[in-house]
């Protein structure tokens, strides 16, 4: 597999990974209202999931589609980064897995609306307007969260303090993503850190929570090396496909 | 605020379907406040591109009519055909009215 497909995959199960993640709440949310609008996020990621596993069988060449993608590989071969497949927790867990990555997919998109893979461009600029709508909302109960009651302020600040070891991924470069850099398809990832950075002091100073301290040790999901949630995740997601191949409804 | 309850607030949600057009009254739902309210409406009203304005208002701010009153507010204009436009002669001329 080239780094470019490589590098489209880990982006499409990122955002698959995180949209299955989301689908958990539906029924379960803490307000009718919110079972829509975390629905509506998860909708919004599967989408950008699918346009990008679709390239990413185009760039392989080996004839999968985003269904054989998606349902038929192990646990080993899934690249997405290793925050989206965290457990939701309790609300304000996922409130604040889902703020770290929407401030860093919005830089990422705008970076790769420039990208030399023009379809990459394409999906990315659609996405923009989706992962801006995503940022407001969790930003929004962030700030409502952490500059609400002390117990909501105490939570939400563990619920940051425990997810933020995982951010060291999104910026840490490896080979894969030095050879698109160096081709022009999508950003170095350190160079994403500071525009990130920013848009998260920002909200955490609104939501009077201090920035958790920097945690040394780092995930490699998007190498394939999974913490121990993902196979449950793909277990659920993948049962009927391998139950009943082709399955549509 | 003097709200004890657990609840969130109510809110009405008006929406104006295309530039030009009122907003009208689609229903209600529950926010804790005003943005919030807002981003409600947008994901439960507004899915299917059915409009492209919202206002909400909180549902204690409105003030309504009793039904208690309705005999004395509505019942006297029955009788008052007069009030509707429809003893003028309309030319054949004009076809708009």
């Amino acid at each position: 597999m080239t780094p470019h497909c490589r590098y489209v995959l880990r982006l499409a199960d990122t955002n698959l990974v995180l949209a299955q993640r989301l689908g958990e709440w539906v029924g379960h949310a803490p307000a009718l209202e919110e079972d829509l609008g975390i629905a509506n996020v998860s909708l919004d990621l599967l989408g950008q999931a699918r346009l990008l596993l679709a390239h990413a069988g185009e760039l392989e060449g080996r004839g999968r589609d985003e269904d054989a993608l998606a349902y038929l590989r192990e646990e080993s071969e899934y690249l997405n980064l290793t925050l989206v497949e965290q457990p939701n927790g309790d609300f304000g867990d996922t409130i604040a897995r889902q703020f770290l990555f929407d401030a860093w997919q919005l830089e990422l998109n705008g970076k790769l609306a420039q990208s030399k893979d023009e379809k990459l461009a394409a999906i990315a600029v659609k996405g923009i307007r989706e992962t801006a709508y995503h940022l407001r909302y969790s930003g929004g109960w962030l700030i409502r969260l952490g500059d609400g009651t002390d117990e909501s302020h105490r939570r939400v600040e563990e619920s940051l303090a425990r997810l933020w070891p995982f951010t060291n991924e999104l910026f840490d470069g490896d080979e894969v993503d030095q050879s698109i850099a160096k081709a022009g398809i999508g950003p170095a990832p350190e160079t994403l850190r500071a525009g990130w950075l920013r848009h998260v002091d920002e909200v955490l100073a609104e939501a009077t929570l201090a920035r958790p301290a920097p945690a040394q040790f780092g995930w490699y999901g998007k190498q394939g090396r999974h913490g121990e949630h993902l196979g449950y995740l793909l277990a659920e997601m993948q049962s009927l496909h391998r139950a009943h191949p082709g399955a549509t409804w | 605020m003097t709200e004890s309850s657990k609840e969130w607030p109510l809110y009405e949600i008006f929406i104006r379907a295309k530039s030009g057009l009122d907003h009208k009254h689609v229903g209600s739902l529950h926010a804790t406040d005003a943005s919030m309210a807002l981003e409600h409406a947008r994901d439960l009203y507004t899915r299917r591109q059915e409009g492209v304005s919202i206002w909400a208002v909180r549902s204690t701010d409105i003030v309504a009519s009793d039904p208690a009153d309705a005999d004395a507010f509505f019942e006297p204009a029955r009788d008052k055909v007069y009030r509707h436009p429809t003893f003028y002669d309309i030319p054949d001329e004009v076809k708009t009215l």
